[in-house]
């Protein structure tokens, strides 16, 4: 059992609490860095598909785990990050200009988008961004000049001061690539969470009321929210682009939006691991379901549906019994060890809460 | 002493519902100011006018010289007017020090890039929020509670955590709705106590609504009462524990 005997403020301000877990993501890091000669292509581009999803989650955890703001608009933003990254090099512009003018872009639309649409709440606000995700198919049709439409746009060659990175034909620089964007993005998840804003976003996903008395004003914070959220998964958009080589109207419909908010749910609302596991689940699902399928029924037999309807039931499970997700089931463990042999089951129940003040408006 | 905040002519419909009616009272620099009447009488709906949550159909509030009705809700407390709700508004999923640093908000002086990269400004306004809020814990014993979460907290310390959030603000004028509602008789004497020390230590004025009249003439220098929306007395607590019409509005006609 760890005790953090604290000595200065710094303590609660610093990223990591203490030394161990310094050490213990240090650790991740080096594996990390160090994973393209550990394993073979065919696995190194299923890590970076799962950074990929990861850095996306991130986005929307902003928006839904911190802000408490739900969104099933998010692919339209992950076609906008994308597109408009590919057409910024098309343009001329190198990688390293035109990918974060991509993410900016997402982030200044997003914003915009969100003035009207944040009026909304709840369930209200998820049907409204869900028609973002319905039109955003239909815009890119419609665009065609621009976004080549359903005949889709190829993926340039990333060229970052001579280094050519190629998701086939260079998949360990690729990774490296989306490995530092996903760090970078979860240092400033972490410095946002850290600082008076992610205070402003937990106060108001929880008591809007109060949020206003302590000054905070509620529309612009969650048009903040929506802007930083939008911009980080525009650089996902951006990166899945690279991954699949090419895109069309349908790589981003409305099933990504649905999947990347289950992902979001499954790995626990409101931390940045969460994000992770939830990416590790969706991106390992697939390819686990179909290898057992092929040792249970053979191959070659298809069931349609069947991914959906495993990923409906595995989410219906968590809400039901584990409403903290993978990261929730994770501090349990965890202090469980810590606590040996005292650790006991009632410590994780829930409580009860009390009383709302009625809406005001 | 002055007039630190000034409600005249103060109206309120709801629909054919007058909530507040034609409602004059003012607070003075340094008192505490309590508020009290029969459920529905309006009490926190005249809360709920200073915070902006409402507008008045009829009539001004004036705080400090400034015009109140010219500020939006989130303005309010820049003005420097803190307050705590009758049903426990807390940010129920983050930690006693978070809800209490929320507090510092209006103090924020960093902007979004600033805090994205965390620069070394961000972290000294963080130690100088953290100072601000250390104090506030010392001075209502929230020490073992700073880094438990809201939601498994009793409901005492919680009514203590809402506070302690509204005194690290740094505020000129404090609102408490009903203090004491839901607190033992120990909770509420501690209460009792920090009001008290709110008042002289800190030179802090409350506004009050409170139904425990111990502590309402414990406590506070002036008493307005109010029924269906309008004064029916004001004056020290003595005065209007006295006063035949509030009498007869608690208890009903022949009571005195």
């Amino acid at each position: 059992m760890r005790i953090h005997f604290k000595t200065s403020y710094e303590h609660d301000i610093r990223l990591f609490p203490d030394r161990w877990s310094f050490l213990v993501y240090a650790l991740l890091i080096v594996v990390a860095v160090l994973l393209p000669w550990l394993i073979d292509d065919f696995f190194l581009g299923e890590v970076t598909n799962v950074l990929i999803w990861a850095i996306a989650g991130l986005g929307l955890m902003m928006l839904t785990g911190q802000t408490g703001q739900a969104s099933l608009g998010h692919a339209a933003f992950l076609a906008l990050g994308c597109y408009s990254c590919i057409i910024f090099m098309e343009q001329g512009l190198p990688f390293l200009i035109a990918f974060p003018a991509a993410g900016i872009l997402t982030g200044i639309i997003g914003t915009i988008i969100a003035i009207p649409a944040i009026r909304l709440h709840g369930i209200y606000l998820a049907i409204a961004t869900m028609a973002l995700s319905i039109l955003a198919d239909d815009i890119i049709v419609l665009m065609e000049p621009i976004t080549n439409g359903v005949s889709g746009k190829f993926a340039p060659v990333i060229n970052i001061f001579g280094i050519e990175i190629e998701r086939w034909g260079t998949p360990d620089r690729f990774y490296w690539l989306v490995l530092v964007v996903a760090i970078i993005c979860t240092l400033i998840y972490r410095n946002i969470l850290r600082s008076p804003l992610g205070r402003a976003f937990a106060a108001v996903r929880d008591s809007e009321v109060s949020a206003t008395a302590m000054g905070i004003h509620i529309s612009r914070t969650k048009a903040i929210s929506f802007g930083i959220s939008c911009a980080i998964t525009g650089l996902a958009g951006a990166l899945m682009g690279f991954f699949s080589g090419i895109v069309t109207n349908e790589t981003f419909s409305i099933v990504i939006s649905i999947t990347l908010l289950m992902m979001i749910v499954i790995g626990g609302l409101g931390s940045i691991h969460g994000a992770f596991f939830g990416a590790v689940v969706v991106a390992f699902l697939p390819q686990f379901l179909s290898l057992a399928k092929e040792t249970v029924i053979g191959g070659g037999v298809a069931i349609p549906g069947l991914e959906t309807g495993v990923f409906g039931m595995i989410l219906i499970l968590f809400i039901l019994f584990e409403p903290m997700g993978i990261y929730g089931r994770w501090m349990k463990i965890r202090i469980w060890f810590e606590l040996f042999p005292f650790a006991r089951k009632d410590m994780f129940k829930r409580q009860k809460s009390y009383l709302k003040t009625e809406r005001l408006r | 002493m002055s007039n630190l905040l000034e409600i005249k002519n103060a109206t309120l419909k709801f629909g054919g519902v007058t909530a507040v009616n034609d409602l004059t009272f003012s607070v003075e620099e340094g008192e505490v100011y309590a508020i009290v009447g029969p459920n529905g009488a309006g009490k926190s709906t005249v809360f709920n006018l200073i915070s902006r949550f409402y507008d008045p159909y009829a009539g001004s509030i004036n705080f400090d010289g400034n015009n109140l009705l010219d500020r939006n809700a989130d303005a309010v407390a820049d003005l420097g007017i803190a307050r705590t709700f009758q049903n426990i508004e807390l940010f129920d999923h983050a930690t006693v020090l978070q809800n209490l640093l929320v507090g510092r908000h209006r103090h924020r002086s960093t902007n979004l890039l600033q805090e994205a990269l965390f620069t070394s400004k961000v972290r000294r306004e963080e130690k100088r929020h953290r100072e601000a809020v250390e104090e506030v814990i010392d001075f209502l014993d929230l020490q073992p509670y700073r880094d438990k979460m809201i939601a498994g907290l009793p409901y005492g310390v919680r009514k203590v955590v809402e506070l302690g959030r509204a005194l690290a603000s740094g505020p000129r004028l404090l609102l408490l709705d009903e203090p004491a509602s839901g607190l033992s008789v120990e909770e509420t004497q501690d209460m009792r106590w920090w009001i008290d020390d709110i008042r002289k230590q800190m030179g802090i004025t409350v506004l009050m609504v409170e139904h425990d009249m111990g502590l309402v003439s414990g406590v506070s220098d002036r008493v307005l009462a109010l029924a269906d929306g309008a004064k029916l007395a004001e004056g020290t607590p003595a005065q209007v524990q006295s006063d035949p019409a509030v009498i007869e509005a608690y208890l009903g006609a022949g009571a005195a």
